[in-house]
């Protein structure tokens, strides 16, 4: 029973009240950012969610994008749907001011993006590759190339893309084959073959205008000779008008399990004229900046298909009656109990309400730290916060997106065989949400970024942006007995991630595989730990609520009670994760290839 | 021409109501508060008059609580020019809203006003029509359609049965139907630049009306529960039973 309106109540909660969202306007740069801006921003992105994007989930999903003569049509009502989105400003959020933009804070921008995901994520990947685009034309393009670009992207009358891999070259893009000839002008020629390339040609926009990862030809071998270029669908003319068609093609596009409406391209470029974003051979420094912004992206695509699929799995369990209560009949009256009394329905509930909730509080808090690591003057917060971006980001892509499809799939299972019936709506969650724990890095690859890089980069510095207020404030709480509910099985979880940390530390340094194999299992452990730090700072701020009386009892109780689950219920999968991080990785790494 | 719109900030119509325990009115605290629909449609068809150049500017007012503002701004967002907040936490009557709005609309020279036909809260449908006769001005209620034209207002009016079409003389008052128009989304930049907009509040004392109620809410109660239905053995029965028990043939 897909149904969707947006948890505006939660959002507010998580932006005011648990993370001090009013505070943002004492930035420099932020000075207008104000709750009475962010209400009414908030309340309109979810009309047009609600009201525009939503309907068009199912309906793009059964028809997904057609491919003709190298032309991809969107599904019907989409070219519409953009249209309303882009006037209506949506696609220039967090953009710059001086490109148009409306310089919203990153922690809004989270909110808003949930929401696009959870109301249609095949359309948010169209305009939501654009602001990835923008971020790295903006740190590392010329002015001219700015100049050029930047208005029509930030306006979305053009879109980006990221342009990485290709049929030999996923994970590993040092494996990348796709080559650059300087011109006499400047510009370059860039031939090669592109595949599954996120809206790499579509009908929405009058212009294309692809980010591609390319060699020189003198450039050394492997990742540190990878370059970034700027290629157009169409050259723009003098006056900013898209002009001739440039030697890029689509041709073809995928046929695959989920986010049926989103066009996944194959792109062949012909001596396409390009430009050189950022230095040469410098090209993953660039693409990093727009992947890290991508990748905390994709986290809140899982965090938008939780919710969404928790909503309708309530309404379900509301609505459907079937046997009676373990306690006796809790509705006498009507021929069975509806399923939401069963307490293995219950568990499911709960488990995707804690995810979704647990999620939107930790990933608001990393998009908090995003806003102040770029409007700080302040030297020491500004690398705090950079520090702490660095280490959650593959945490938030990794931890979200699992949970997007493990809440998916809680989802059909709550409704039964109707949640297997695609009428229904909520299968389409699970195929939608499987993707995200794929692309922009594997979730596997987000643990090997977490284990091989953040952990040790600056001795230790990273870790310590997450570590030091998790123990500060457990260690400032430890005398309050209303809390020690949540503080408690907090500390016990964090005392784990330290040992885990300190065995990964010590072993991965003689044996890097040991680390490797400890990775996805230590991820999520970190994860965990996280969300638990995020429900004992709610549950701190609705009892607090609940002691001022502010009548809204109802939700602070179920937020307390929300957050004892996870506690009891969530959280003690880290003693098994610890269990088997310890345990070591020597039958993965001994284990004969030739008996697979 | 200036372009007078009132909004009121109502129960969102998505929210199920409830009455207060007491029985003294519905239930408002934490409920989710939007602009009435109708209201909407107002402000959107004020926005395509100035659009189309046949208005200069467009003055929102709404009654109601220092929260109100909200409603006004919301109203900038889509696209009027400036808002006044008359202030009262007393509930308010259609006839003390429309001495209010009357008063504006003198103050303000208004050529044209524009009401929702209702409020989706009290349901009255009573505002626009006094406010006419309160200013001794033509008016056009239940508006499918709105033209101006040389000094005068062609309106559609959505009549039992049918359209009526009248002409009528400017200034005027026109309330507004659901078919009138879609309003729009408020864009991103519009809701930043409707905080700059200039709102002013004023009291109903400044504006020397009384506004104390004339009538008195006895009770407010939930409509009873509907009863279950009963199956009939056939088309015989059926009709005994609607011409004896619902008497309704
Ligand atoms: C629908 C869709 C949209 C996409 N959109 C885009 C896009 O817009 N732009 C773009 O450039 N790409 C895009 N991709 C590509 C996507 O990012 C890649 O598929 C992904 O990065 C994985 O690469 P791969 O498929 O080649 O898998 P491989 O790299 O071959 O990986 C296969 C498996 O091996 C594991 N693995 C690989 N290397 C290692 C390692 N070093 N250590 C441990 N495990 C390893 C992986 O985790 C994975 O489980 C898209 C893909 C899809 C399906």
């Amino acid at each position: 029973m897909a149904t969707y309106k947006a948890p505006l109540r939660d959002m507010r909660f998580v932006l005011y009240e648990l993370h001090d969202g009013a505070a943002l306007s004492s930035l420099p740069g932020l000075e207008d950012m104000t709750p009475e801006l962010f209400d009414p921003v908030l309340e309109e992105a979810a009309k047009v969610c609600e009201e525009v994007l939503f309907p068009l989930n199912r309906s793009g999903d059964e028809e997904g994008c057609q491919f003709e003569n190298g032309v991809v049509r969107t599904p019907k009502g989409f070219i519409e749907a953009y249209k309303t989105f882009r006037e209506g400003g949506w696609t220039s959020i967090t953009a710059d001011p001086a490109y148009g933009g409306q310089g919203i804070p990153n922690i809004v921008n989270v909110l808003i993006t949930e929401m696009i995901c959870s109301a249609n994520l095949s359309f948010g990947l169209y305009p939501g590759l654009t602001q990835g685009a923008c971020k790295a034309l903006v740190a590392h393009g010329s002015d001219e190339l700015k100049e050029r670009y930047m208005p029509k992207l930030v306006e979305g009358t053009w879109s980006g893309t990221m342009c990485l891999t290709e049929p030999h070259c996923g994970t590993d893009l040092g494996l990348c084959r796709t080559k650059a000839v300087p011109n006499d002008d400047g510009t370059y020629r860039l031939s090669g073959t592109k595949i599954f390339i996120s809206a790499g040609e579509h009908d929405l926009t009058e212009n294309i205008i692809h980010f591609v990862l390319a060699r020189l030809p003198d450039a050394p071998p492997g990742i540190k000779g990878i370059s970034l270029f700027l290629v157009p669908k169409f050259l723009p003319n003098a006056d900013g008008t898209p002009g001739k068609r440039n030697g890029v093609s689509c041709g073809a596009i995928e046929h695959k399990m989920g986010i049926k409406a989103s066009a996944t391209c194959v792109l062949n470029f012909d001596e396409a004229t390009a430009w050189l974003v950022g230095s040469p051979h410098k090209g993953m420094r660039s693409m990093f900046t727009m992947m890290n912004e991508e990748r905390l992206a994709v986290g809140l695509q899982g965090l938008g298909l939780a919710e969404v699929s928790y909503q309708g799995a309530v309404a379900y369990a509301r609505e459907r009656l079937q046997g009676r209560s373990l306690s006796g009949a809790k509705y006498p009256d009507k021929p069975a109990d509806p399923i939401i009394v069963h307490p293995d329905v219950r568990r499911m509930l709960l488990s995707m309400r804690a995810a979704a909730e647990g999620c939107r509080a930790l990933g608001a808090w990393v998009g908090q730290a995003v806003d102040i690591a770029a409007h700080t003057d302040d030297p020491k917060a500004k690398q705090e916060a950079e520090d702490f971006v660095a280490l959650m980001t593959p945490i938030v892509k990794a931890l979200f997106t699992d949970y997007g499809f493990e809440t998916a799939n809680h989802g059909v299972q709550v409704m039964g065989g109707h949640g297997y019936i695609r009428e229904h709506g909520m299968e389409q969650y699970v195929r939608d949400a499987r993707i995200a724990q794929v692309y922009e890095g594997t979730n596997g690859v987000q643990a090997l970024d977490l284990v091989g890089r953040k952990l040790g980069a600056h001795m230790g510095r990273n870790l310590r942006s997450f570590f030091h207020p998790v123990a500060e404030f457990i260690q400032s709480r430890s005398d309050n007995p209303a809390l020690s509910r949540y503080v408690d099985p907090l500390t016990k979880a964090f005392v784990r991630l330290q040992q885990a940390t300190g065995q990964i530390a010590k072993v991965g340094l003689k044996r890097p595989e040991e680390a490797g194999a400890a990775a996805t299992e230590y991820l999520r452990l970190f994860g965990l730990v996280a969300l638990a730090y995020q429900w004992a700072r709610m549950a701190e701020v609705s009892l607090k609520k609940l002691e001022e009386k502010t009548g809204e009892d109802d939700f602070y109780r179920a937020k307390l009670a929300t957050g004892a689950f996870f506690m009891d219920r969530v959280l003690p999968q880290t003693g098994a994760l610890f269990s088997s991080i310890m345990a070591g990785g020597s039958t993965m790494i001994e284990f004969p290839e030739a008996a697979f | 021409m200036k372009v007078l719109v009132a909004v009121k900030r109502v129960v969102d119509y998505n929210v199920k109501v409830r009455v207060k325990a007491d029985g003294s009115g519905v239930e408002t605290t934490n409920v989710k508060f939007s602009m009435n629909p109708f209201d909407e449609i107002a402000v959107e068809e004020a926005v395509r008059l100035k659009e189309a150049g046949k208005a200069q500017e467009i003055v929102v007012v709404s009654i109601g609580p220092a929260q109100a503002q909200e409603t006004l701004r919301a109203a900038l967002a889509m696209g009027a020019d400036r808002a006044i907040l008359i202030q009262t936490d007393e509930a308010v009557e259609p006839l003390a809203v429309a001495k209010l709005i009357a008063a504006i609309a003198k103050r303000e020279e208004i050529g044209l006003a524009i009401l929702g036909k209702q409020a989706i809260d009290d349901d009255s449908n009573q505002t626009g029509q006094m406010l006419a006769a309160l200013l001794g001005w033509p008016q056009g209620t239940f508006a499918s359609k709105l033209a101006l034209e040389e000094g005068r207002a062609v309106v559609t009016r959505e009549i039992d049965g049918g359209l009526e079409t009248v002409s009528l003389a400017l200034p005027a008052v026109v309330t507004t139907d659901l078919r009138l128009n879609t309003p729009r989304y408020a864009s991103l930049p519009n809701i930043m630049k409707a905080k700059k907009k200039p709102l002013e509040t004023t009291f109903a004392v400044d504006l020397d009306v009384d506004i104390a109620p004339r009538l008195v809410t006895l009770k407010v109660e939930e409509p009873p529960k509907r009863k279950a239905g009963v199956k009939v053995a056939d088309a015989a029965t059926l009709v005994d039973k609607l011409k004896n028990e619902a008497k309704v043939i």
